[in-house]
């Protein structure tokens, strides 16, 4: 049984590309555009590891997003990856207890990833 | 609240210090065309020397400076402030009014002069004026700045506008390259096709750029020709026939007959380019096009309607700015460079024309362009 990984991003070719590079590593993906359309998704189905990006309807939906995936399904792993600190030189990190505290994504890369540092993460959240 | 002028008197008659401070510490002047109010603050020193010290402390507004002082002269410190790049508005207060010294102080940098005797009502006119030129000054510094301002979120705007389709393409062809999707070139449609897309759309934000670089820059030369709509549209709608037809868009026109505008041809099918091919962008498919252009007195009226996903009123307002770009799920695939209606604007009011937009989300929306036929043929508007 493929794992199912959603991805909610507004950049269509980064979808894409992330598309082709997790299906061709063997998962299955669902796609979403916006915050909004994600809130809908998770309404009914559970995916079992989102990626999200950070700047979509708002600067800070991402983590807005992530609070209610994390709300719902407590324990489904959550990726943020975002080019925010490339654009503005804000740094985060969900690794340190201060950024625990508050950024409740597992993960957050920052843009433009490394394919091999992103499937690193995906497996090891998943434990495969 | 009044904004409070430091003046400081440089004068080793105390009678003058006196005098000076008499008059001007309830003095309050009021700048109508900025609406500010202003009073002052006076400060004295009695030697040029402990006048610099008071300078460098904390620096006065206005100078009011004798020339003759025990040490170090009036000249010299004007000298002083000017070497040391210290730029204080000063006037001269000086007995001898010799034309020398006061070519000299000019020189170095005084703004006006007060020949001593000098009355109060003298003195208020002299610190009217010169209050008033230091006001305008901060405003044109400001106006200026601000344009700074501007210019460098624009240039960082443009930046993002320019790395995001580079990072695409890039994307899709290392997937190319570490042929990710195997050996057969035809898995690779979507990224091929995707950054093909990608660099189109770069191309049309720098052709936007030029154009927008070119009304901004006044640089611009109109040259002014009879320019008829008829093939204009016939032009712009050939442009944008391909992608309309892949999208079962149709076109309905409609110029009025013979109908001829004084203007540059260039300008006008940068206008109605942009308007078709928003309109078949933005249009669903199947949808419609609807090209109207006719004359209401001494004015063209140029419509365009599409019967696509229109737009809120909050969006419409926000729409002629630079890099907007309505953002939402409806428009995520559609490439722009956000500089389209910007540069229609822009040129409408080059033409003393102007610009309207009603819409109505997922029914269509219409722009309407209003150009005079006839431009005013000394002061052809060049910026």
């Amino acid at each position: 049984m493929k794992k199912d990984i959603l991805i909610v991003d507004n950049d269509i070719d980064f979808i894409n590309q992330l598309e082709i590079m997790l299906t061709t590593a063997g998962f299955a993906v669902d796609k979403v555009f916006s915050k909004a359309e994600a809130e809908k998704y998770i309404q009914d189905k559970k995916p079992d590891l989102a990626i999200l990006d950070l700047m979509m309807e708002t600067p800070d939906a991402g983590f807005a997003l992530c609070y209610h995936i994390k709300k719902k399904y407590e324990t489904l792993p959550v990726i943020i990856v975002t080019s925010v600190t490339s654009e503005t030189g804000f740094e985060f990190n969900s690794s340190t207890p201060e950024g625990k505290s508050w950024i409740k994504a597992d993960a957050f890369l920052s843009k433009p990833i490394r394919f091999e540092q992103l499937k690193r993460e995906i497996d090891k959240l998943l434990e495969v | 609240m009044a904004q409070v002028f430091k003046v400081l008197i440089v004068d080793d008659e105390a009678g003058m210090c006196s005098g000076i401070k008499r008059s001007l510490s309830e003095f309050r002047l009021h700048i109508e065309e900025v609406g500010q109010e202003i009073a002052f603050e006076i400060n004295e020193a009695g030697t040029a020397e402990l006048g610099l010290e008071k300078i460098r402390a904390d620096q006065p507004d206005i100078l009011l400076l004798d020339h003759k002082l025990p040490g170090m002269s009036g000249l010299d410190l004007l000298g002083t402030l000017s070497e040391a790049k210290i730029d204080i508005l000063t006037i001269m207060i000086t007995a001898y009014s010799s034309i020398e010294t006061a070519i000299e102080a000019t020189r170095k940098g005084a703004y006006d002069f007060l020949a001593k005797p000098f009355t109060p009502a003298e003195l208020k006119h002299m610190i009217r004026k010169s209050a008033g030129r230091i006001v305008y000054k901060r405003q044109a510094q400001k106006l200026a700045e601000d344009k700074r301002k501007i210019r460098f979120e624009f240039i960082s705007i443009l930046a993002h506008e320019l790395k995001s389709p580079l990072a695409a393409v890039e994307g899709y062809l290392n997937i190319v390259k570490d042929k990710v999707l195997g050996d057969d070139l035809k898995a690779y449609e979507t990224p091929i096709t995707r950054s093909l897309i990608r660099l189109e759309g770069m191309r049309k934000l720098i052709f936007d750029l030029l154009d927008m670089t070119r009304i901004e820059s006044q640089q611009k030369k109109m040259e002014l020709t009879q320019v008829d709509f008829s093939e204009v549209v016939k032009k712009c709608v050939e442009t944008s026939h391909l992608t309309a037809k892949e999208r079962g868009i149709k076109f309905v026109i409609e110029v009025e007959q013979g109908l001829v505008i004084s203007a540059d041809a260039g300008d006008i099918e940068i206008i109605l380019n942009n308007l078709i091919s928003n309109a078949v962008k933005y249009n669903r498919d199947n949808g419609q096009v609807d090209i109207k252009i006719s004359s209401n007195g001494d004015r063209a009226v140029i419509s365009v309607s599409d019967t696509g996903i229109g737009m809120t009123k909050d969006e419409c307002q926000k729409l002629f700015k630079d890099f907007v770009r309505i953002k939402n799920a409806k428009t995520n695939n559609i490439l722009g460079s956000g500089l389209g209606l910007s540069v229609i604007k822009k040129l409408a009011q080059l033409y003393n024309g102007k610009v309207d937009v009603f819409s109505e989300p997922d029914v269509g929306t219409t722009f309407t362009v209003e150009l005079p036929l006839v431009q005013p043929e000394k002061e052809k508007k060049s910026g």
